[in-house]
């Protein structure tokens, strides 16, 4: 006589290490393998764009930090982008290469958190992790000499960035150039050939790169798709027409591809920040704004290339000195609309790697 | 780098498609709330826009827009399209069986705005619970933290 079966419905999360923050997907199981799943979001909703229109332009940048708070200055980028545009603000050169410099630090830190935060899901705990947070740690301390904050940073301004670099950063930051591409070699020699990482990700999670366009995801997981698709290059904003550097690609799709798009864009970052030293002009960090910025009429899209995507800010001004509407395209909601497509038929244990490649900040996809 | 399209090109083929209605601005082109879901299909198979960027939603005093902006990967071109729909009756044709990048974003529309999807698989609240009142980015929107008793 054959046993009576059921369906098995289980909650991961909201609070479970592996959803880095508070996300609960609603997993339907026969025996190990998944049938359906449904994310379940805001928890962490804050009401960030209803803020926004209650705020002055100026009042909102410390919002815009906290978006994505592992990527806080590339944060403020669009927003402050998208009003500059309407208001027609001049950036000085020295304040754009300072954004790149400083964007592109951040990129490396948050990347080193993606793989570190993807190495603890998969079952080697702590060792990757903590290795990569040790260099982490280095890039918050340049940060932190340059803004006074080690996580929400508030650094760019209307028209330039909120201080210059003190005189003892631009050392340091040589000194981190220095030491940074060993410490990607180091990574490497200690994953390239890692039993749990190539067993665990190699062919799991394969996400077509018909399908990622179709979902409308981008960085890492578009291009670890194979589509070579990154706004730094395809569609320059500030001054990264300047800079030469590669976009890396992956071939397959999988957890593995996306998890080598980020270790290469970490190389391909300091590359950048290399260059945008050496041409980093003289002059004034920031122009002079009015403290009660009134833009035009209009409204503004503006998108650049986040650490997890396309972050793009849509801005409306009524000629106010608060912003009619304003909206945050967020990457980390937007990537996560392949999640179900991805897990449905795979093993519940490849689930929480498959979520963990994603790469989301809970605080970009509730808002 | 990303190149607009020409928008009184877009609209006047656009037109030629699906008839009057279809009203090019300087960096827009305005689209029949009835004709967004076969203009975007248009746009999809004929001129190339692969790519569905982002879709977000605006409150004005007599209309809500919903704004759309395209993205083509292949031309790398890009293109801003917007719906108009009155408030009492806030009906879109959804996008979502055209590109499933759509779901979720159109889903915070209709959750934060009300503007309901006509034909999305899976039309329900995001960030906000069911049973939720109200819509909270509409300007008229009164909850407790806005002034509202209870």
């Amino acid at each position: 006589m054959a046993l009576a079966t059921e369906q098995f419905i289980l909650n991961i999360g909201p609070l479970h290490p592996s959803t880095h923050g508070v996300f609960r997907m609603r997993v339907t199981l026969d025996g190990e393998i998944i049938q359906d799943v449904e994310p379940v979001f805001g928890y962490l909703h804050r009401g960030l764009e209803k803020l926004c229109e209650k705020h002055t332009y100026k009042q909102n940048i410390p919002l815009t930090d906290r978006l994505d708070y592992v990527s806080a200055i590339n944060n403020n980028w669009p927003y402050v982008a998208a009003v500059e545009k309407l208001a027609g603000i001049q950036v000085p050169q020295r304040a754009e290469f300072m954004r790149v410099i400083m964007g592109e630090l951040q990129r490396i830190a948050s990347h080193l958190l993606a793989v570190g935060s993807l190495m603890n899901d998969m079952g080697i705990f702590y060792t990757a992790f903590m290795y990569m947070f040790r260099e982490r740690e280095k890039i918050i301390d340049l940060l932190e000499m340059v803004t006074g904050q080690r996580l929400l940073y508030n650094y760019m301004r209307f028209g330039g960035v909120s201080m210059d670099f003190p005189t003892e950063f631009l050392p340091a930051l040589a000194d981190f150039l220095k030491i940074m591409p060993g410490y990607l070699d180091e990574y490497d020699t200690m994953l390239a050939d890692n039993e749990i990482l190539l067993s665990r990700t190699k062919g799991v999670g394969v996400l077509s790169a018909a399908a990622a366009i179709d979902a409308s995801t981008s960085g890492p997981m578009l291009r670890g798709s194979g589509v070579k698709w990154d706004l730094r290059k395809d569609s320059p904003y500030s001054v990264y027409d300047r800079f030469e550097f590669d976009v890396p690609v992956g071939q397959n799709g999988d957890c593995y591809d996306r998890y080598r798009v980020r270790m290469e864009e970490m190389r391909q970052s300091l590359r950048i920040i290399h260059q945008a030293v050496e041409q980093l002009p003289a002059g004034s960090e920031k122009t002079s704004v009015p403290l009660r910025l009134r833009p035009a009429k209009g409204e503004v899209y503006t998108q650049i290339e986040a650490p997890r995507g396309i972050l793009g800010c849509y801005l409306v001004s009524d000629g106010t000195e608060k912003p009619y509407r304003c909206h945050f395209r967020a990457p980390a909601l937007i990537n996560l609309t392949v999640l179900r497509n991805l897990l449905i038929g795979q093993k519940l244990a490849d689930a929480i790697i498959i979520f963990g490649s994603i790469d989301i900040s809970m605080g970009e996809v509730d808002r | 780098m990303t190149t607009s399209v020409d928008y009184n090109d877009l609209a006047s083929q656009l037109q030629g498609q699906f008839g009057q209605g279809f009203t090019p601005a300087e960096d827009y082109v305005e689209v029949p709330c009835a004709f967004i879901a076969k203009a975007a299909e248009y746009m999809k198979n004929t001129l190339g826009f692969d790519y569905l960027g982002m879709v977000t939603a605006a409150d004005y005093a007599d209309h809500f827009e919903v704004i759309y902006q395209l993205q083509s990967i292949k031309t790398n071109s890009s293109a801003l399209l917007k719906v108009r729909c009155p408030k009492d009756k806030p009906f879109v044709p959804s996008l979502a069986n055209l590109w499933l990048g759509a779901s979720l974003q159109e889903r915070e529309v209709y959750d934060l705005f009300g503007i309901e999807f006509t034909e999305h698989p899976h039309l329900k609240r995001i960030v906000l619970w069911d049973g939720f009142k109200g819509y909270p980015l509409r300007k008229d929107f009164k909850g407790k933290a806005y002034g509202a008793s209870d």
